[in-house]
């Protein structure tokens, strides 16, 4: 087990300095970025200047090298920008990210562990193919699209909700609804499957010849079997969903790092999108090892 | 008094295309080894699951009498079935390696039983525990306690099963070839340890087996099962002195005797698969590989009595 | 045993197949609509005319009968456009596919099929392909070099193509330890030919199923980036740049939103129906 979490270690490592260099990599895409920081009025003294104030005279590698020594020890540069350190930029935003994550992962694994409990205890009936027919219909709903009938529904219409901003904890209601709608079938599928392989498993025969009640095999025996796969794939569902919360902090005009990348973007303001790229990586990495240790401490079997 | 357990004709069918069981009769009295043998694929699991009322997804059971201490089983609801499992009659399964729960330890899964029917503390019951740990030849019943199913072997598993079956002191004790799954060193030790643990404790035992050699050495009384149906029952000693039917007659025919059997006499075997049989099927199920077989038999078979509790299912006389 | 499975597949495969032929009706009418687009368009997509914006639908009181699914904010006939807007789906759906599949495909046979370091190599990169975030990384290539379709397409293709990798890989893995690959092995065949010849048709059904898979996960994506401003540059009628542009008027006329994110939602939803049925039809149940 030690030996294990060591290896994944050294690959997390590895996939962060490889994302490094692709972040890298993906701002000097675009040729010469004192051309475009400087803008499309500035003439070519201007852009020299821009090219020294940001050191990008200097050889690529050395840029690099001098971003790889930055970031290691948590220096992400300055915005061009908001003129600031990227690092409290993104520490700035990241509460708000991380809530609507937290927020869309809860409200996701309410509603898909007992749907997909439900539907493996009914098996074939229409309640099965219903819940079925929802993770379908999850799967083919484009969140920017759900999230602005949402808007329309329930902000405008009926006035249940604030519409954008970040204000209160009902401004997180809606984005979270519809960042869960995109994890729900997946993860209502997971459970539904690991419900049905553990209720026709031998040891739920076992436990029903010991004459257990029907709520103590199906939560105790059948459920604690089938939520391993599923916590452990939630915890890197959270990854994916940091990483999708651009287009929902868009939509609702949350201010997250989503936002902020979004901003950047438009802004031409490179330190922010590639340390916001390996931030997200980062945090990614770090969840999939979350998710083995998941793993290990809910299965006896890879405890050892 | 009534029989422990008393099961007339049984039938067990899967959503109407086929029937598993189709009128298998057998009593089991208290105190008493009932070994019920045949090839696979008879019944002999489908039966020892329908008694207990533990059939896989849409399987039915019906029978014209499935009494437990003369409760009538058919008459109760989930929950009264619930409360007799695991209490006065327990079952142990073929596949130990399985039959455990992964993610508990085994004391969590031995106590839990005793828990729930006998309502008593948890102090009580894992001394129980380790207690039947040791009756079963457990060694460090402590150790064991605490560990998970994956750290255990398959037979030190079969044991835990059984210790678990035994929590609440049971009557009826169902195992369902106990044996299959293992080594066939430790196949020789679960049994002499069930056949010991039978005798001291005075358990009622349906021993589910194919293998003739264990029910020569441990059965009171024998059930022959072919394709559904029950066709011989007898005292052990006098089934293999007597059989009636063709198919036990085969049966004995396929085990080596030592001593019995001569050097140049070629070891049995009976030609043929068991048939596939849906409702509605009539007459013998084993008449198409019997060499006795002629057109009454696939009419109605007539139940014959040899002697005293010997009862068989076949048109040829006694 | 055989005989209780059937019983289980019975009533649903009745259900699933109604769902696949639903899938294939509507996959089929995008290809006709994406295929034919310029000929069957009442109109021409791109002309403006402010003297009839926003023109409501069929349904509402008020429609003009040349104008089915009335104009968008700039007068343009909606139902012109989502026709024309399916054929940029369907292109890049397919086109991403393509692209993401070559990739993938080649990364994970050679991960399954060689083993070793190679297969180091290969759950490496698709790790850290894993680990980037699809849509800032998508939104910061076409930011940076400026939206035209080939570049959507071709960074999309580099992003997606994580799933054909992690099937091929597992599924060639499986394929190699069969008994006719050993077999060909023994006849003396080269490890090009085992492999085009014995390794890729057998996983080809998985193949299929994932590609169906991917092209809805295309269209949607391509749908978002465009929704966000940096996927198909405008004036081309893509479905996300149609929300995106009428997100301000969907308040007042929420048919606005409604019609192209249906359409949308229909063609996702339709694909997926079919790679599941595909999926049930092969055999071919994986985990993912």
């Amino acid at each position: 087990m030690f030996r294990f979490l060591v290896r994944r270690l050294i690959v997390a490592l590895l996939v962060a300095a490889t994302v490094m260099t692709l972040a890298f990599i993906l701002t000097r895409l675009s040729g010469d970025l004192a051309i475009s920081i400087a803008g499309p009025n500035a003439t070519a003294a201007d852009i020299e200047a821009v090219r020294k104030a940001y050191g990008l005279d200097r050889p690529v590698l050395e840029q690099f090298l001098d971003w790889v020594g930055r970031a290691v020890t948590g220096d992400l540069g300055n915005s061009y920008f908001f003129q600031t350190r990227v690092s409290t930029l993104i520490a700035e935003r990241m509460p708000v990210t991380l809530t609507l994550g937290l927020t869309g992962l809860s409200l996701a694994l309410l509603i898909s562990i007992p749907m997909g409990i439900l539907a493996a205890v009914r098996e074939n009936t229409n309640f099965d193919r219903a819940v079925q027919m929802v993770a379908l219909i999850g799967q083919a709903m484009p969140s920017f699209w759900l999230g602005l009938l949402l808007m329309i529904v329930f902000g405008l219409s009926l006035g249940w909700l604030p519409i954008s901003g970040t204000g209160s904890w009902e401004h997180f209601v809606m984005p979270g609804i519809v960042l869960a709608f995109s994890a729900v079938p997946a993860l209502t599928r997971l459970t539904r499957a690991g419900m049905i392989q553990a209720m026709a498993s031998d040891y739920i025969r076992t436990a029903r010849a010991k004459g257990l009640s029907r709520a103590s095999i199906l939560l105790k025996h059948a459920l604690r079997n089938a939520a391993i796969p599923v916590v452990a794939i939630a915890a890197v569902q959270l990854g994916f969903m940091l990483g999708g919360s651009i287009v929902i902090e868009q939509v609702f005009a949350l201010h997250g790092v989503g936002f902020l990348a979004w901003e950047s973007i438009a802004k031409n303001d490179f330190p922010v999108v590639q340390a916001v790229v390996l931030v997200l990586a980062v945090i990614y990495v770090a969840l999939t090892m979350v998710s083995d240790l998941l793993n290990a401490v809910l299965d006896p079997r890879l405890r050892a | 008094m009534s029989a422990l357990l008393d099961v007339e004709r049984l039938e067990v069918g899967f959503g109407g295309r086929t029937s598993a069981v189709r009128g298998a009769s057998l009593t089991v009295e208290r105190g008493e080894t009932h070994c019920l043998v045949g090839e696979s694929g008879c019944g002999k699991s489908v039966t020892a699951l329908a008694i207990m009322n533990l059939l896989a997804r849409g399987g039915h059971r019906t029978a014209q009498r499935l009494t437990f201490q003369g409760d009538d089983l058919l008459k109760l609801d989930d929950r009264g079935m619930a409360r007799l499992r695991g209490n006065a009659m327990a079952m142990i399964f073929q596949e130990p390696m399985t039959s455990l729960n992964p993610a508990y330890t085994i004391g969590s899964q031995m106590t839990e039983v005793m828990r729930r029917h006998k309502k008593v503390s948890q102090r009580v019951a894992i001394d129980r525990a380790a207690d039947l740990l040791g009756q079963v030849g457990i060694t460090a019943p402590g150790l064991r306690l605490g560990q998970f199913p994956h750290q255990l072997s398959g037979g030190l598993r079969q044991r835990v099963m059984i210790a678990m079956a035994l929590m609440c002191e049971p009557q009826l004790l169902i195992a369902d070839e106990p044996t299959t799954a293992l080594d066939v060193t430790v196949q020789a030790q679960i049994l002499r340890l069930l056949a010991q643990l039978q005798r001291d404790l005075g358990l009622g035992l349906l021993l589910i087996t194919h293998d003739l050699g264990i029910v020569a050495r441990i059965a009171h009384r024998v059930s022959v099962m072919y394709a559904g149906e029950v066709v011989e029952s007898a005292a052990t000693a006098q089934l293999f002195a007597d059989p009636k039917h063709p198919y036990t007659q085969g049966l004995l025919r396929c085990v080596p005797v030592p001593g019995k059997q001569r050097q140049d006499e070629p070891l049995g075997s009976i030609p043929g698969t068991v048939p596939r049989i849906g409702p509605g099927f009539e007459g013998c199920g084993f008449r198409d590989r019997c060499t006795f077989a002629d057109a009454t038999c696939a009419h109605a078979v007539p139940h014959q009595t040899a002697a005293p509790g010997h009862d068989y299912l076949c048109r040829l006389a006694p | 045993m055989s005989t209780a499975v059937a019983v289980n597949a019975g009533p649903r495969r009745g259900w699933k197949s109604a769902g696949t032929w639903i899938g294939a009706v509507i996959v089929g009418l995008a290809l006709f609509c994406a295929i034919f687009a310029p000929l069957i368009v009442p109109h021409d997509p791109f002309t403006q005319d402010l003297n009839r914006r926003l023109l409501v639908p069929f349904w509402m009181e008020g429609h003009n009968p040349d104008f089915i699914l009335g104009t968008d904010q700039l007068g343009r006939d909606y139902l012109s456009r989502l026709i024309w807007g399916c054929r940029i789906s369907m292109l890049i759906g397919v086109t991403v596919t393509i692209v993401s599949g070559v990739i993938g495909i080649t990364i994970g046979v050679l991960g399954g099929f060689f083993g070793g370091r190679i297969d180091d190599a290969v759950l490496f990169a698709i790790t850290t392909r894993l680990s980037i975030p699809v849509v800032l990384v998508a939104l910061a290539v076409v930011g940076l070099l400026g939206t035209s379709m080939t570049l959507l397409v071709l960074t999309l293709g580099l992003l997606l193509w994580d799933r054909f990798a992690v099937v091929a890989r597992s599924t060639s893995m499986q394929v190699r330890n069969l008994d006719f690959v050993a077999a060909a092995w023994c006849a003396g065949c080269s490890r090009f030919r085992v492999l085009s010849r014995e390794v890729l048709p057998n996983i080809a059904s998985h193949l299929v199923v994932v590609a169906t898979l991917e092209v809805a996960l295309a269209i949607l994506l391509e749908a978002t980036l465009s929704f966000l401003g940096l996927g198909v540059p405008p004036p081309l009628p893509s479905w996300g740049l149609m929300i995106a542009e009428a997100k301000d008027y969907m308040f007042f006329s929420p048919w606005v939103i409604v019609i192209p994110g249906v359409a949308l939602f229909v063609l996702v939803l339709g694909i997926n129906l079919l790679g599941d049925g595909l999926r049930d039809a092969f055999g071919t149940r994986s985990r993912t």
